[in-house]
């Protein structure tokens, strides 16, 4: 990138203050770079707001319309607060993933740091969304901003209709349980406001009635099939009132769409939001799985495209110094003794993939054909469209963490037992350990690791009504205690007894019930 | 395809109402610290937000999680010396390495307390919540100062600088339309006459007639310039009516006892009592004015400083600050431009005889005047004579004189809120 006099260099602008046509120039040139290189985006709407708006973007986790619910109000304040008291600064940059891609630049921002947000949000996450596979499966970027006005609007008129209080309670039950309200094994279908908003007068009809077929009291005459195991017996049970085994015939670890479907009390409106709670939470589903690579990704093509520019003389050498200023405090990663060390920095550990990747298809090494045979020497642009493509946070890691980079980070796997008086260093950086950390280090990104699975085994339906789950433990790992309150909005939900069983292999470890029965454990 | 959207002159404050909801679900957790602090905060502290925290257990949004023990493994970057099998203490506390599993947070410090910062109006506004200042009376006002001149449309006569150039311009128009017309249709008409006779055959023409409309359009154009571009006539002035406008004065007096048997944490409690108070009135008001008078055998109007700060020793006779209170209104407060208020705060020590003369004052002089009458006294004994005057006075005017006894400076708030708990305004 060094231009010993090349060419004369002509920035398109100098010093740090922008202007509207300067940007708009700027966005010329990258959009050309993007070009080149092939990044396929969405076009971008790239919207310049002040610090208190962007205090606002925050607060609504990025939402470019939200509905109002007080916790939304506590995030703004806790922002607020931080960033008035200087403990951190805002993000220079806030992207929606719709069509268009949103994009904020705040206005405080220098001329850098506007190029930066737009080579790093516009071009780099705008490609992302539209080509990693989650994103293609879990979101519709067309009908996103539709369909927030749609709920934004139907939550206002709820709240009008059954009181502020009402909505409120009801929103905070769905929260609580917004990270269960995916089929992760089904693909969804697309949501569209239009016809959300169409059907769904004629979906709250239809909904009633199908739960009502479940919660009919007179029972089916038996079918005749197998009984289920735990069923009673033909002596027990002559007129067979208990036969038809139990529901749902699977578990189900949707919470949320089990609740929207067969909770026995819910009102339509009432189904209806968790339905517009559920969607959304579809809609951050891949963003909480793709962190690393997001970041990774939008941070290696800023940082290609900044130096492309350099490299041609669009901007200058004081320009410059500041972005590689900037570009290395955010790729900067604290060692794990560090007072900064606040776990790992997915901008840096996405970067130094992607970095890594280009290197190995470019100079591999022995060690890289080794490890990448298939990679080692192929075109980095392809390769690197592959793995942006096809995969997750946990399964990028497992397969293009190399053992260069784990050597540069310097990861090591520590287990935690309880059992065991210490810690155990279970894999360095080293030949024997490679293998291992890398496995570990996916295992963390896992959201079925990351997060207790928790599935609905029965609703008894021919009972007490309750609703019994079932936590299945990992590597032993108890609920926190946030439980009590989450199996308490669980019971709001479903409006009769929850029963939560841990389980551990097998065996029942713990019972959580709501409300609390005299005979608990 | 890229658009630029310049959204900075969109609506701010968008997270306004979601504000508002988080401090309205935590209306508990926030007025107890708001309480706290008004206990805790020195006077010249008082002219501030606050900062509040609340327990972050109260506050979270729960979700499943996994709890602590069971076995997991942590990938930490940064080895220095650690090797394969190596054993590690256990770090105090827990989560030494703890690999980013904060939920839905992200703001790093692993909090006990959610905390915010209130503004300051919001901050007073949950200090005065619920408060009503007892006979809120706005009385009119006579006095320049507080008279408002507003704009009252425009008239035909007033100073050069009030001029409205617009409309006087605006009426010259008008006005050189109005008195051209005739004129320019008459030169028309002489016009067209002149045009009819010139085309005549030579033979037919009458010399006459065509020299003399000639003549005519002369003196016509003539008429048309001497239309003066603007006269006297068309100025028009803005014009300004002077509005009285309801007072929003009030004068707040600042009893203290100073004798000996008062110590300093005696009034340490009285001073927040005015500063609560005062702030409260500031609050209504638009301007609030203090007066402070300290007394112990004589009274003595001082400043704010010595009032609080400054020691003296000797007995007690509080009639003599309430007279000196009824001169000061008498010379500078008049009650009809005023609202008056007055606090006094005393351990109750008083003269045996001096009692009934305060009485006396108050319900013939002080009393037909004011407001409100507060009266705290601080002390964990009984009480004495003073009380016991004071207590006929409040039951003579019980909507306008309290009285309320406190030990601790924690009970200042409480009392202060009694002292002004909303009450039903009567008529008037």
């Amino acid at each position: 990138m060094s231009a010993l006099g090349r060419k004369k260099r002509q920035p398109i602008a100098t010093g740090s203050d922008w202007s509207f046509a300067v940007l708009e120039r700027f966005d010329a040139e990258l959009a050309r770079l993007a070009d080149e290189y092939r990044l396929d985006t969405y076009p971008n709407q790239m919207e310049v707001i002040t610090t208190e708006q962007m205090m606002d973007a925050y607060a609504s986790v990025g939402m470019p319309v939200g509905y109002h619910h007080w916790s939304f109000g506590k995030q703004f304040l806790a922002v607020e607060q931080a960033y008035k008291r200087g403990q951190m600064g805002l993000a220079y940059e806030l992207v929606i993933n719709s069509n268009p891609c949103i994009a904020y630049l705040m206005e405080e921002n220098t001329l850098m740091m506007q190029v930066l947000v737009m080579a790093h949000a516009c071009y780099g996450h705008n490609s992302f969304f539209k080509g990693n596979y989650l994103f293609r499966t879990w979101t519709d970027a067309d009908s996103i901003v539709d369909y927030l006005v749609f709920a934004r609007k139907y939550i206002a008129k709820c709240e009008e209709r059954h009181g502020v209080a009402a909505v409120e309670q009801l929103l905070d039950a769905c929260h609580a349980l917004q990270n269960y309200g995916v089929d992760r094994y089904k693909r969804p279908s697309p949501i569209s406001a239009q016809e959300e908003a169409k059907r769904q007068s004629e979906r709250e009809a239809y909904l009633q009635t199908q739960v009502n077929l479940l919660w009919r009291t007179i029972p089916d005459a038996p079918d005749g099939s197998e009984p289920l195991p735990g069923s009673l017996s033909q002596e027990d049970d002559p007129l067979g009132l208990h036969a038809g085994g139990v529901y749902p015939p699977e578990p189900q670890e949707n919470l949320l769409y089990f609740i929207e479907k067969n909770a026995p009390l819910l009102a339509p409106w009432q189904r209806e939001i968790v339905r517009i709670v559920r969607k959304l939470a579809q809609y951050f589903y891949p963003q909480r799985q793709t962190q690393v690579m997001n970041e990774g990704w939008a941070c290696f093509w800023h940082y290609t495209l900044m130096n492309r520019l350099y490299d041609e003389g669009t901007v200058d050498e004081g320009l410059m110094l500041e972005f590689l200023q900037s570009h290395s405090a955010v790729i900067n990663q604290p060692d794990f003794d560090s007072p900064y060390y606040s776990g790992i920095n997915p901008y840096a550990l996405g970067f130094a993939i992607f970095m890594d990747i280009k290197r190995i298809c470019e100079a591999p090494t022995e060690e890289d054909r080794q490890w990448f045979p298939d990679m080692a020497g192929s075109p980095w642009r392809e390769t690197l469209e592959f793995a942006m493509r096809n995969f997750k946070d946990e399964s990028f890691i497992q397969q293009f963490l190399s053992p260069k980079v784990m050597r540069d980070l310097k990861l090591f796997m520590v287990v935690d037992d309880d059992q065991e008086e210490m810690l155990n260093v279970a894999a360095i950086h080293n030949e024997r350990g490679y293998r291992r950390v890398r496995e570990a280090l996916a295992t963390q990104y896992a959201l079925s690791v990351r997060e207790p699975n928790i599935q609905v085994v029965e609703a008894a339906i021919r009972g007490d009504r309750s609703l019994t789950l079932h936590h299945v433990q990992d590597s032993r790992r108890p609920l926190a205690r946030s439980v009590y309150p989450v199996v308490r909005h669980l019971h709001q939900l479903w409006g009769f007894p929850v029963k939560l069983v841990s389980m551990q292999e097998g065996r029942i470890m713990r019972h959580y019930h709501w409300p609390v029965e005299d005979t608990q454990e | 395809m890229t658009y630029f959207i310049d959204r900075r002159p969109n609506a701010k404050h968008k997270s306004a109402v979601n504000r508002q909801r988080f401090l309205e679900r935590y209306r508990k957790h926030i007025k107890r610290s708001v309480e706290e602090a008004v206990n805790r905060r020195s006077i010249t502290d008082m002219e501030r937000g606050e900062k509040v925290s609340i327990p972050a257990k109260d506050i979270s949004e729960p979700v499943f999680q996994h709890g602590h023990g069971g076995e997991r493994s942590i990938v930490a970057p940064g080895n220095k010396e650690f090797v394969e099998g190596d054993k590690i203490r256990r770090p105090d506390g827990q989560g030494g390495g703890g690999a980013g599993e904060g939920g839905a947070s992200n703001q790093g410090e692993g909090m006990d307390e959610f905390a915010f910062t209130l503004s300051r109006e919001e901050f007073l506004e949950f200090v005065f919540d619920g408060l009503e200042l007892p006979h809120l009376q706005r009385k009119p006002l006579k006095s320049m100062e507080e008279v408002k001149m507003v704009r009252a449309g425009l008239a035909r006569e007033g100073v050069p600088s009030r001029i409205s150039i617009t409309r006087s311009m605006r009426e010259a128009y008008a006005r050189r339309i109005a008195m051209r017309a005739p004129i320019k249709r008459a030169l028309r008409e002489a016009e067209a006459a002149l045009t009819a006779e010139e085309r005549k055959d030579p033979v037919l023409r009458n010399p006459a007639r065509i020299s003399e409309l000639k003549a005519e359009i002369e003196r016509l154009k003539k008429r048309i310039e001497a239309v003066p571009f603007i006269d006297t006539y068309d100025l028009r002035y803005h014009q300004l009516q002077a509005q009285p406008q309801p007072s929003s004065k009030a004068v707040m007096f600042c009893v203290m006892d100073v004798s000996g048997s008062m110590t300093q944490q005696h009034k340490d409690i009285a001073k927040r009592f005015f500063l609560l108070l005062y702030l409260f009135l500031q609050k209504h008001y638009e301007k609030v004015e203090l007066v402070f008078v300290r007394h112990h055998t004589t009274a003595r109007e001082v400043g704010e400083e010595e009032f609080f700060y400054s020691r003296e020793t000797g007995g007690t006779i509080v009639s003599s600050a309430l007279t000196l209170v009824n001169d000061i209104i008498e010379a500078r407060y008049p009650p009809n431009q005023w609202n008056l208020y007055v606090a006094q705060a005393s351990d109750g020590d008083n003269w045996d005889d001096d009692s009934g003369t305060c009485r006396e004052l108050l319900v013939k002089e002080l009393m037909p005047q004011l407001q409100y009458y507060a009266y705290v006294e601080i002390t964990p004994h009984d009480h004495q004579s003073l009380w016991q005057e004071y207590e006929s006075v409040a039951a003579q005017f019980p909507e306008r004189f309290a009285m309320r006894q406190i030990v601790e400076a924690g009970e200042i708030y409480p009392v202060f809120r009694e002292l002004f708990k909303r009450r039903l305004s009567q008529a008037g």
